[in-house]
Formats: C-alpha cells, sequence, structure tokens
C-alpha cells in the first residue's frame, strides 16, 4: 500500500509504439493516494495501452512507472498485489458460476478456501447479485457481467483499482448504478484510475482528468481547475421549432448571423439547434428578433453552464460530435 | 502470497472446466482404442504383438491429448481475454505458465493410462520396468505439452491450433519410431527423427516394455528433460515477446 505522502502512481515520459503507430507518446502524470482520477479521450487515444502498460500487461518503449514505493519499469510485475484491474471488456470464464468466478480470482491472489468464499459472497451481495451466484457468467446480462467483473477486480481487496471503461455498452440504469458503486469503492479509500470517453461519467466521479488525445497528454487539472476559465464566458442554446434551413443553407446562415453580431460565436450542434458563445453577457431579444426576420421560429433559449465538454473542445481541438459518436458506437451507459 | 492456492485452483479449474468433461474423456478413451486396435488388426500377429504396438500407443495417445488440449484451452481463453486475469495475478510468470500446463500433463498422463490397461488385460507386462516407464510417460506428457504451448503462442484462432498441431503431430507419428524403427526411414528422414524429442520417449518406452532401444535409458531421460526446459524456456520467451509486449 502506497505511503499517503507519495503518489500511488508516479509516471515520467512513458512511451510505446505497435510498429509505425505511437500509441503513447511520452506521457507524464501522477495518481495521488485515495484519488479518483480520470482519463478521457476518444478511441485508440492510447488508455488502454496506458492502463496495460502500468498493469504490467505491456511492456513501455520508455520512461518510468512507479506504483507506491515499487519501480515498476525493473520490476513489472512486483506491483501485481497492489493492483486490481477491471478491463474494457467483461473477461471473466463464462464456464463458471458468478460465485465460482470470484472465488477463483480471489484464489489467484492467495486468499485461503473460506476467505474467499465469505468474501464472493460480500461482494455478490454488494453489487445485487446474490441471485445470479449459482447462474454462469456466459447466462449474464451486460449489466451483470460488468458488475461481476468490477467485484473481481476488488475480490483481493486491492490498493488501486483500474476501471477501463466501466459504463460502456450497458443500460443507463445499471450504469448509474455502477457509477455509485465507483464512488462508493473511492469513498472507502481505493484509488480509482478510470478510463472513459464519457465526458459526464468523469465530470461527475473524478476529482482530476486528463485529457488524453493520439498517446498525448494534453490537459491534466482538477475538474474545477479546468472549468474555470470556461466559467468566465457566456454560452445561450437556441433551439428553433420551425423554419431552420438545410444543410447548405445552414452555412449561408451562420455567415450571417456572425455579420450581423461580431462579438458573439455561432455553432450549429444540431440541425434544429444554435450554440452562442460571448466574452459578454448575451442580449437574447435581438438574436431572436434577427432569426425570426429570418424564418425560423425560436421555441426556446437557454444559458448554458460551461462543461468538462467546452473544455475538452477548446484543449483537445476535437469537434463536439468526437465523443457523442463514440457514445453511439459503443452503447449509451451514459 | 500463498502461490500454491493460486497454482492448485488454477490446475483445478482447468481440469474441472476442460480436461475432466466427457467429451475430453471419451477422446481419451476412443483414441487410444481406434490406434491400438488398427495397429494390432495390422499387425495379424495375434496377442504376441501387444507389447511392440504398445509404447507406440501410449506414446501417440499422450502427443494427441496434451498439444490437442493445451493448444486449445490457451488460445481459448487469450481470444477471450480471462488469460489476462492470469498474466495480472502477483504469482511469478514461470509458477504460472507450469499451473496452466500441469492439467494438460495429467490428461496426458491419464490417455497413457488406457492403453496400459487394456494390454495388462490382454498380456503379461511383468517384465516392464514401471519406474522408468512412469519417467517417460510424464516427460512424453511434458514435452508434449510444451509443444502444445508453443503452438498455441503462434497462433490466434482456435482452428488455427489444430491446423498447426497436425503439421507437427502427423509427422511425429511416422518420425519418431512409434511404429516403425527408425532405422527403416531414409537417412535424410532418420536426422530428422533425431531432433525430435518424442523419438527419445518412444525409444525409452521400447526399452522398458520390451527392451528394444537404441540409446542407453538414462540417456533418452536426459535428452528429454532436456527438451522439456528448451520448449519451455523457448514458450516462455514467446509468450513475454508476443503477448506482454
Amino acid at each position: 500500500m502506497p505511503a499517503e505522502s507519495q503518489p500511488a502512481i508516479a509516471v515520467s515520459r512513458l512511451s510505446k509504439s505497435f510498429g509505425a503507430v505511437r500509441a503513447v507518446a511520452g506521457v507524464d502524470f501522477t495518481v495521488g493516494a485515495g484519488e479518483l482520477f480520470g482519463f478521457l479521450g476518444p478511441n485508440g487515444a492510447g488508455k488502454t495501452t496506458i492502463i496495460n502498460l502500468l498493469t504490467g500487461l505491456a511492456r513501455p518503449d520508455a520512461g518510468t512507472i512507479r506504483v507506491g514505493d515499487i519501480d515498476c519499469t525493473a520490476r513489472p510485475r512486483a506491483a501485481q498485489h497492489l493492483l486490481g484491474v477491471v478491463p474494457d471488456e467483461s473477461n471473466l470464464y463464462p464456464e463458471l458460476s458468478g460465485f465460482d468466478n470470484l472465488c477463483f480470482c480471489a484464489a489467484l491472489y492467495g486468499l485461503g478456501k473460506k476467505e474467499r468464499q465469505t468474501r464472493a459472497e460480500e461482494l455478490l451481495a454488494a453489487f445485487e447479485l446474490s441471485g445470479a451466484a449459482a447462474r454462469k457468467f456466459a447466462g449474464y446480462s451486460k449489466g451483470m457481467k460488468r458488475r461481476l467483473t468490477i467485484a473481481a477486480g476488488i475480490i483481493h481487496r486491492p490498493a488501486i483499482l483500474f476501471l477501463d471503461e466501466p459504463t460502456t455498452g450497458i443500460d443507463v440504469a445499471s450504469a448509474r448504478r455502477l457509477r455509485q458503486l465507483i464512488a462508493q469503492l473511492n469513498q472507502d479509500g481505493t484509488t480509482i484510475f478510470l478510463t472513459t470517453h464519457y465526458i459526464e461519467e468523469a465530470e461527475r466521479l473524478c476529482r482530476r482528468i486528463a485529457f488524453i488525445v493520439e498517446g498525448r497528454i494534453v490537459g491534466c487539472d482538477t475538474v474545477a481547475n479546468l472549468l474555470e476559465p470556461e466559467r468566465e464566458k457566456y454560452g445561450l442554446l437556441v433551439v428553433c421549432s420551425e423554419g431552420m434551413p438545410a444543410q447548405p443553407g445552414l452555412r449561408n446562415l451562420q455567415d450571417k448571423l456572425a455579420a450581423a453580431f461580431p462579438d458573439l460565436a455561432f455553432t450549429i450542434p444540431a440541425p434544429e439547434q444554435l450554440r452562442v458563445e460571448a466574452a459578454a453577457p448575451i442580449r437574447v431579444a435581438p438574436l431572436v428578433r434577427f432569426l425570426e426576420e429570418a424564418g425560423i421560429e425560436v421555441a426556446e433559449a437557454r444559458r448554458l453552464r460551461p462543461t468538462l465538454e467546452d473544455v475538452f473542445v477548446k484543449i483537445t481541438g476535437l469537434g463536439r460530435e468526437i465523443m457523442g459518436r463514440e457514445k453511439e458506437k459503443r452503447g449509451n451507459g451514459g | 502470497m500463498k502461490l500454491w492456492i493460486a497454482f492448485w485452483n488454477i490446475l483445478g479449474k482447468d481440469l474441472r472446466t476442460y480436461y475432466l468433461k466427457p467429451p475430453n474423456l471419451s477422446w481419451g478413451l476412443i483414441f487410444p482404442l481406434a490406434w491400438g486396435g488398427m495397429f494390432f488388426i495390422k499387425s495379424g500377429s495375434g496377442l504376441g504383438s501387444i507389447a511392440e504396438l504398445l509404447p507406440g500407443v501410449v506414446a501417440v495417445s499422450i502427443l494427441f491429448g496434451t498439444t490437442s488440449m493445451l493448444a486449445v484451452t490457451v488460445t481459448f481463453e487469450k481470444k477471450n481475454r480471462s488469460f489476462e486475469r492470469l498474466l495480472l495475478a502477483p504469482i511469478p510468470f514461470e509458477l504460472l505458465m507450469l499451473a496452466k500446463t500441469s492439467g494438460a500433463i495429467c490428461f496426458g498422463m491419464l490417455n497413457a493410462l488406457v492403453p496400459v490397461l487394456m494390454a495388462a488385460l490382454l498380456t503379461d507386462l511383468a517384465g516392464v520396468n514401471w519406474s522408468v516407464f512412469t519417467a517417460a510417460i510424464f516427460l512424453i506428457a511434458v514435452s508434449s505439452t510444451f509443444l502444445g504451448l508453443l503452438i498455441a503462442v503462434a497462433v490466434s484462432e482456435i482452428f488455427e491450433a489444430q491446423t498447426l498441431s497436425n503439421f507437427f503431430r502427423f509427422p511425429m507419428m511416422f518420425l519418431c519410431g512409434l511404429f516403425f524403427p527408425i532405422a527403416l526411414l531414409p537417412v535424410p528422414l532418420q536426422a530428422i527423427s533425431w531432433l525430435l524429442p518424442l523419438t527419445y520417449g518412444a525409444d525409452l518406452l521400447h526399452g522398458t516394455v520390451h527392451g528394444s532401444h537404441r540409446l542407453p535409458l538414462a540417456l533418452n531421460l536426459t535428452i528429454l528433460a532436456l527438451f522439456c526446459l528448451a520448449l519451455f524456456t523457448l514458450s516462455l520467451h514467446q509468450i513475454r515477446r508476443r503477448w506482454i509486449a
């Protein structure tokens, strides 16, 4: 268990390539003991590769990794008793029951028979899976599989838990329940390293977040500090019910708006929506009047609070749609 | 950390979930019976030929049992990523792979018992040196298992594991002196024979069962043990290079 004063994980100049592809490019970060640290980035950004490097499933080309006071660069498997890993796909044994899976995972960490049975029962109850304890893992639903996989990851009470996309591909209710469990684990003292492409999830759960794009960390700070510059901005979302032009006309509308309101920045996130940003408070009436004169009926105009998504877009330079597309591809989970 | 708990549980789980399943047990029974029966009928020399056939049938039973099962189970676990759980466990890598291969070794040795029991019912095996025979079947099972492990590391799909296993196994059946003396093979093939571990295992079995062996038994045991060590070391090297790269 890492001492309170030193970081649970310290990574310096970490690099990893697969052939010509540079998956991780000189990454530096630390995770404090007891912290819930988020790693946010689109698919293929290098999140899973970094987890593999930290947990000894892959070897770095360069850089150093320390887990507590253990130098994992020199001894990649030396810290494994401290780590719990929940991979992005549920990878328990399909032919074993939920109970047997947990007992087997506990045995891998040297827990005696009685202890592993007690611990398995405890976790099945905590994750609301007691009723399915005797059922084979292959017959579990996706949400149940994710819950059991997390239970397996903490069966040996690890000091540090790696959660790779824990809520991907599961329904909204299961995702919410999982987030509660993750928050509870962290409150109980487990250091958590969470990778996700759900911005809201990271914002809700994590104290600090690193943005990763193409193997590089492009921003890393507390959620409050990341949001701070955005608080000085003003945003408005205008929802139109009728009259919004189709694609070629949209560009034209945007140009006209820019010419009429040079202090405002306009984007069109969805066909019926207009997003407005400015450095000063936005006067709604002239804008609505302009739109209505252009034959567009405004249904609603609401003030936008700064979100981590705004920060992500600003820091990474990626479009808002990138993370949205990831969500659609991989199931809702939100 | 009690390493033996992890070791026994990996072995126990593999035996329960893969090896001691009815289809595998029936394979372990039917395969040696079919091979034994085929060569027994082909020899046409009655019960007297059983002692000469036994070493070949024992060796082929172990070879097929171990290589098939290990290559398939490891490839299956690698594909569904449950193998990662083992790699993440705080167990020395060598011990982990020994635990993972022990199930196949046990299965191979159980397979060897079937033709031995059949032969014991049909002929007199009183002259067999059982301690050397047991050491031989153990080392054949170990070397065949590690060959299966090497195959598992080289492939990513289960059907590839089967295909690649057959690429090695079928030639070995004919090149290693199981049923035909190596001396009857063309000289270039004889050279290949002596590069294969099963040749030394088969020579050991022939020596212990009916006294007809080409190399001293101690030398056969030593060479076979060295093959086991080399195949295990090579497999571990390949796993580190390909799976933990």
